[in-house]
């Protein structure tokens, strides 16, 4: 693991009311790195990334961000780093270059320096057509593309992105994806909140999940889900054949998932241990109507340490 | 690409990133010009309606210096209320880019703290000064001419539009600690109206009952009003026993009272308005 970027040790964050945002939560975060921060609404993801963008201060506990103190050094932090927040803030009645450029002259960039470099990153996230238009004129995926195109023209160490793809459509999110990956591969880091698990799962080369604004665990994707479990596998089968099949499989130690009205064995060799249930179904004359090996995911991860499904799981089953 | 960024000479990036904010915001009145062009018929609607409607009934009671004539009286009027109008657009203005998150954004760049506000409240004045320019020629053709001298008209303007810039760090506050637009609205329409009809804006206070007058004779909207119709139309104009420089001095007074309580106000909300 390279040297970190950002450092956060024991930062609390309590809002007025009481609620704690942040409960000392600690993270290292490697240089170069594409960082997933996922959980739970409310688990203290945005109030982390603010108080890293300097936007909010801690009430206790350090956090560094490319070498410098976000509260006693805001300055120099913000002359390192990029920010696209949730919501893409993008003036509708610029053009997206006159947006992009606006950002660097902010930056401190002269006035031909920001031209030169909006042009590039035009370019580059593939809206050199649109660039010239109105950003009123565009898509809800254009517009945030242009909102991370802005934060890239300080040439940012470390970039945070509040959700980058939510309310995206498929197609953009892909863009996006590609954009990150990389940003990450020249060097910048990036830490991103995301409520997509496969968002995470694909990009992220590490994750936190956090809740309550607790650490709950850190690691790569692998990592995680390893730690949740190995692989199991799922069986539906008829009613009146459900008591046989649990007496067929005995050895395997299968139980009965009551909620989702299926069996559930777990199968430590995967496939092998996939095929062997199916023979021993088989001679016995059952007929499963369903059978999938499944491997844990992310989800799984997520409800195992947090205690419920992620928005994204809840959403789609809701 | 650690490419550290050459900022501009540390001294002139105020100076700098207001400007380019005061183009940003300046650039939203001209490519999204309803909102310019109705607070700029608004005013105009309101001389029409008061001149053709009141005029007539009016004449009578007005000053010597407004010669029986409403619109003396009336234009100096219009252009005290066009200034406070004019900058509840700081309000809307500051509350749309926190909704937005752009000020985050803003707030998350190396730029200096001040451009912002001072952006905001510049571009706000520019465009002020075409309101009330416009008002005018509008007041012109329908009749107004000043009788103070050149001198005494752009010292009116220049006075109306510095009133309008300090109502905008009023404006700045309650856009940046206001959560809600349409709370933001209303607090401005319950407080603006009636300061406008309680004022000398479109009426001589005498006529108003005793405990009115003593509240409308005293309160900013109508001192600009006096001062204004002075500096146009010289003493004349004036209530009894009031003077020209007095009227401005007295003005400015008010001006320079509502920048030094609500700049500091604003820039306080500006630095903690997540906090």
């Amino acid at each position: 693991m390279s040297a970190p970027i950002i450092t956060v040790d024991e930062v609390t964050k309590r809002f007025r009311g009481g609620t704690r945002a942040l409960d000392g939560l600690t993270l290292i975060i490697p240089t170069g790195t594409v960082y997933g921060l996922l959980g739970p609404n409310g688990a203290g993801k945005t109030t982390l990334i603010r108080i890293l963008a300097t936007l909010l201060r801690p009430d206790g506990g350090t956090a560094r961000v490319a070498g410098y103190d976000v509260v006693r050094h805001p300055a120099r932090v913000r002359e390192r780093i990029g920010l696209a927040g949730q919501f893409a803030a993008v003036d509708d009645h610029l053009t997206g270059r006159e947006n992009i450029a606006m950002i660097g002259r902010l930056y401190g960039l002269s006035r031909r320096e920001a031209a030169h470099r909006a042009a590039g990153i035009v370019d580059r996230i593939r809206l050199a057509d649109a660039a010239d238009r109105q950003v009123r004129t565009y898509s809800g995926g254009m517009r945030r593309r242009i909102d991370l195109a802005a934060s890239l023209i300080g040439r940012p160490e470390v970039l945070f992105l509040d959700e980058p793809t939510t309310g995206v459509d498929p197609a953009s999110r892909q863009d996006l994806w590609h954009l990150v990956r990389d940003l990450a591969a020249e060097g910048t880091t990036v830490l991103l909140t995301t409520q997509y698990l496969d968002e995470a799962d694909q990009l992220a080369d590490r994750i936190a999940v956090i809740n309550h604004g607790r650490l709950l665990t850190e690691g790569t994707a692998t990592e995680l889900k390893d730690r949740t479990g190995g692989a199991v596998v799922e069986l539906e089968l008829p009613a009146q054949q459900q008591l046989t099949a649990l007496r067929v499989l005995q050895s395997l130690a299968p139980r009965h998932d009551r909620d989702r009205d299926r069996i559930v064995l777990p199968a430590p060799d995967g496939a092998p241990t996939l095929r062997h249930v199916l023979r021993l179904l088989d001679h016995a004359g059952l007929t499963p109507t369903d059978a999938a090996l499944h491997r844990p995911t992310l989800d799984d991860v997520f409800l195992t340490l947090t205690g419920h499904h992620s928005a994204e799981f809840a959403g789609r089953t809701a | 690409m650690t490419t550290t960024i050459v900022s501009v000479r540390r001294r002139g990036r105020p100076f700098v990133h207001t400007g380019v904010i005061t183009r940003r915001n300046l650039l939203a009145n001209i490519r999204l010009p309803d909102v310019l062009i109705l607070s700029t018929v608004q005013p105009v609607v309101f001389m029409l309606m008061f001149l053709y409607v009141f005029g007539g009934a009016i004449q009578a009671a007005l000053p010597a210096a407004a010669r029986g004539e409403y619109v003396y009286w009336l234009i100096p009027g219009i252009l005290a209320q066009s200034a406070v109008f004019g900058s509840a657009p700081t309000a809307y203005g500051l509350n749309n880019d926190r909704t937005k998150g752009v000020l985050d954004r803003f707030r998350s760049l190396p730029m200096a703290r001040s451009a912002v506000l001072a952006g905001r409240t510049l571009a706000d004045l520019l465009r002020n000064t075409f309101i009330l320019g416009l008002q005018l020629a509008v007041g012109v053709a329908l009749g107004f001419r000043w009788h103070n001298g050149l001198a005494g008209m752009l010292a009116a303007m220049g006075l109306a539009l510095t009133f309008g810039f300090a109502c905008s760090w009023l404006m700045a506050y309650l856009g940046l600690t206001i959560r809600n637009t349409e709370a933001i609205q209303a607090a401005i329409y319950m407080v603006v109206f009636p300061m406008t009809l309680t004022s000398s804006v479109f009426l001589p206070t005498q006529t108003m009952p005793g405990w009115l007058q003593t509240f409308a004779e005293h309160q900013p909207i109508t001192v600009i009003a006096n001062a204004l119709r002075g500096l146009t139309l010289g003493q004349g104009a004036l209530p009894a026993g009031r003077t020209v420089a007095g009227e401005a001095l007295l003005a400015l007074t008010w001006t320079l009272g509502i920048l030094a309580v609500f700049a500091p106000l604003a820039v306080r909300a500006y630095r903690r308005h997540n906090d």
